[in-house]
């Protein structure tokens, strides 16, 4: 294609200009990061921190339990709701896309009911009963919830991909004599490998993101994860402004979703390109 | 290897359909069976019948002896091939074709020597490691027939494996099929709407219709000897031809002129009081240029036709001519074999019908000028309108016996159970509502 001078500076702009309003935060968070405490309010370069890079807030914020622990938790945390969901929703899933039962429509649309729940409405008394049963501030007290609410989405999107993959594979899997499990286990769930990626990468980040539920369900750091540890974040003193670490805390956060999405990427396009089953 | 035996096999769908009805065949140890019959026919339910992928309604599936009827498909033993391979697309042709063995827990050795051997004969050696997805049509189906092989099973089944195929490599896969099942002598069970693969491949063929079988024979008493219209269409390509007949006394009234019957098709009808409606069908290849017919022209009568269109093919030539009558005649069967292939047209009052004759090559017809041409008349088939019923084929024991290329003779109390051609044919009245 042929394009004209004009037309390359338009969009070369237009490229620039979108970069710029995605990455202006990122780059923002980095920055501020990499700036002592002592320069906040002194040096005001928007680069600043990137060309002299200082680490005190990365080791500041590595030194005590204060960011440890609540990023320990939010890894077990997000990491455990991944897991049991996928399972489960891979489970529902096949069983919505092969079975033909009475209320499966309900089934479905019920699933969708349950993911469109503001979570702002059920924390409340989620935060009473879980006092009441001993699920406040545990581990276990943020992965029910989270597991839930991402349950539906997952199932949806496993559903999707399990109907894609024919019928013939799983009955050439049967008449080759493995059980239903081991046609599910050793054909299903590999082929839909790029559905079980794209769904967990969903949980995942749902569950790391989360700030209302890990806020009003945590209230130490036995259970607290990431984003209301942040909140909590204090300066050495009540006059110093907490920013510097809070970016660094950021940075740290951003990193495993980063290379979660770039991981699992390669193996969602690896998925879809795998190949056709007939010619 | 085992012998498979279906006993008044039926499947009902909860919606009350029959995709197939009490159906009963017996298939020998080694024997190589086509099931044949156009789409919707229940010849693909049978087949999933016998490897377990539908469950059974009524009657009794015995594999090597044994009633599977209600083992999973896993236990029967059986190994299947897919109309579209279903090869798994995450695991090379080696994975492909060992899985079955893996999963039956064979150690590492064990499975990659039957795998190569497999291979070897397949031809697939240099593919192994790849994916089905960088493989071509005719690999992929030899790698789902790997797959197959390699199990060493009791039987084969395969439902229309060739049909993804072009037209060329489908000869060539036949031959293929044809060798391996010769050389393993593994009874096999094959699914095709295709009567040119029925016909070159199977030591017998089952002809189904609406979940009906219709007939069961070696390829030669199918064509030979159809017991209805309805295997008299649909085997044999170019198709036979259906016309209206009226018997009156010793002759028989077609379209093409009147055809003096011979002694043996006359007492086969039986009596004809007065005049009888009938289809006649004539094979292409009884018809003849009457300059190249010679000694054989008494059994037969001439006529003259105009040669719309004439097909050269080297050895041979096919005219197409039409023929008007004034005889109005309906059939189910012929119905739907012409929704089905678009053959078995019989013209109706004041219809033009259209004829396929095979000649001679040396024939001097023209295309767009009058021949005249010969019928046999001792080739004339009639069948009774009402149930499709073949009058003039002989009426010999059931069909399924197979005259000498079976063995079924032997056991005169098995082949009692055979699908009856009268009765198969009988039962089909409801539908052509006589």
């Amino acid at each position: 294609m042929q394009h004209t001078a004009r037309e390359r500076t338009f969009w070369l702009l237009a490229i620039v200009l979108v970069l710029f309003y995605a990455l202006v935060p990122v780059i923002w968070m980095i920055s501020l990061s990499l700036k002592p405490a002592a320069k906040l309010s002194t040096e005001r370069g928007f680069f600043y921190g990137i060309f002299h890079p200082d680490t005190s807030n990365y080791d500041a914020i590595f030194s005590g339990s204060v960011f440890t622990r609540p990023l320990v938790n939010s890894l077990v945390v997000a990491g455990i709701s991944t897991l049991i969901a996928i399972m489960l929703a891979a489970m529902a899933a096949y069983a919505l896309s092969r079975l033909d039962f009475p209320g499966k429509t309900l089934i479905l649309s019920g699933a969708l009911a349950v993911a469109m729940f503001p979570p702002i409405s059920i924390v409340g008394s989620l935060f009473n009963i879980w006092r009441d049963i001993g699920l406040y501030d545990t581990w276990a007290g943020l992965i029910i919830p989270y597991m839930t609410f991402t349950l539906p989405l997952a199932i949806y999107t496993l559903s999707a991909f399990f109907r894609e993959i024919p019928w013939e594979l799983e009955q050439a899997a049967q008449v080759d004599g493995a059980t239903p499990f081991q046609a599910f286990r050793k054909v299903i769930v590999p082929l839909a490998a790029p559905g079980v990626f794209t769904a967990a990468i969903l949980v995942f980040i749902f569950a790391w993101n989360d700030f209302i539920f890990a806020n009003v369900l945590t209230s130490t750091n036995n259970a607290r994860t990431v984003p209301p540890a942040l909140a909590f974040f204090t300066g050495e003193s009540q006059f110093e402004q907490p920013i510097g670490a809070i970016s660094a805390a950021a940075v740290v956060v951003t990193v495993p979703i980063v290379i979660m999405v770039l991981i699992f990427q390669r193996r969602i396009v690896a998925g879809l390109t795998a190949g056709a089953v007939k010619g | 290897m085992a012998d498979i035996v279906l006993d008044n096999v039926t499947k009902r769908y909860p919606d009350g359909f029959e995709a197939v009805r009490d159906m009963s065949l017996q298939i020998q140890d080694g024997e190589f069976v086509i099931l044949v019959g156009p789409s919707g026919c229940g010849k693909s339910t049978a087949l999933r019948m016998v490897a377990g992928l539908e469950d059974i309604t009524e009657g009794q599936l015995k594999i090597g002896g044994d009633v599977v009827n209600d083992r999973a498909p896993k236990d029967r033993d059986v190994a299947m091939v897919f109309q579209n391979y279903a090869l798994y697309p995450h695991m090379t042709v080696r994975d492909n074709m060992g899985f079955a063995l893996k999963l039956k827990g064979a150690d590492k050795e064990e499975v990659n020597g039957k795998v190569e051997e497999a291979a070897r004969i397949l031809d697939l050696m240099q593919h192994l490691d790849r994916k089905p997805s960088q493989l071509s049509g005719g690999q992929r189906q030899r790698v789902a027939m790997g797959r197959a092989i390699v199990r060493d099973p009791k039987a084969f089944l395969m439902d229309e494996p060739l049909s993804n195929l072009d037209a060329k490599l489908r000869v060539q896969m036949r031959t293929e099929v044809s060798r391996i099942q010769q050389r393993l002598g593994t009874t096999t069970i094959y699914v095709t709407h295709d009567q040119t693969e029925a016909m070159t491949l199977g030591d017998r063929v089952a002809v189904m219709r609406t979940g009906l079988l219709q007939q069961v024979g070696s390829p030669m008493e199918l064509y030979n000897d159809p017991v209805n219209l309805f295997v008299a269409g649909f085997i044999g390509s170019p198709a036979m031809n259906f016309m209206p007949a009226t018997v009156e006394g010793d002759r028989v009234k077609l379209p093409i002129g009147d055809v003096r019957l011979p002694q043996q098709l006359r007492e086969r009808i039986g009596r004809v009081d007065g005049s009888r409606s009938l289809i006649a069908g004539i094979r292409p290849e009884s018809f003849e240029d009457v300059a190249l017919v010679g000694e054989a022209r008494d059994r037969g009568s001439t006529f003259r036709a105009q040669i719309e269109v004439l097909e050269s093919l080297g050895s041979e030539l096919y005219a197409h001519f039409t023929v008007t009558t004034d005889q109005s005649i309906e059939s189910q069967e012929l119905q739907e074999l012409a929704e089905d292939a678009g053959a078995g047209e019989v013209p109706s009052s004041g219809e033009e019908g259209r004829i396929v004759a095979r000649l001679d090559p040396n024939s001097r017809a023209e295309e767009g000028r009058e021949a005249e041409l010969w019928v046999d008349a001792s080739q004339i088939q009639l069948f009774d309108p009402d149930d499709g019923r073949n009058l003039t084929t002989e009426q010999k024991g059931p069909a399924a016996t197979g005259g000498g290329q079976s063995p079924m003779g032997r056991e005169p109390d098995r082949a009692e159970q055979e699908t009856e051609p009268g009765s198969a044919a009988g039962r089909t009245e409801p539908t052509t509502g006589g």
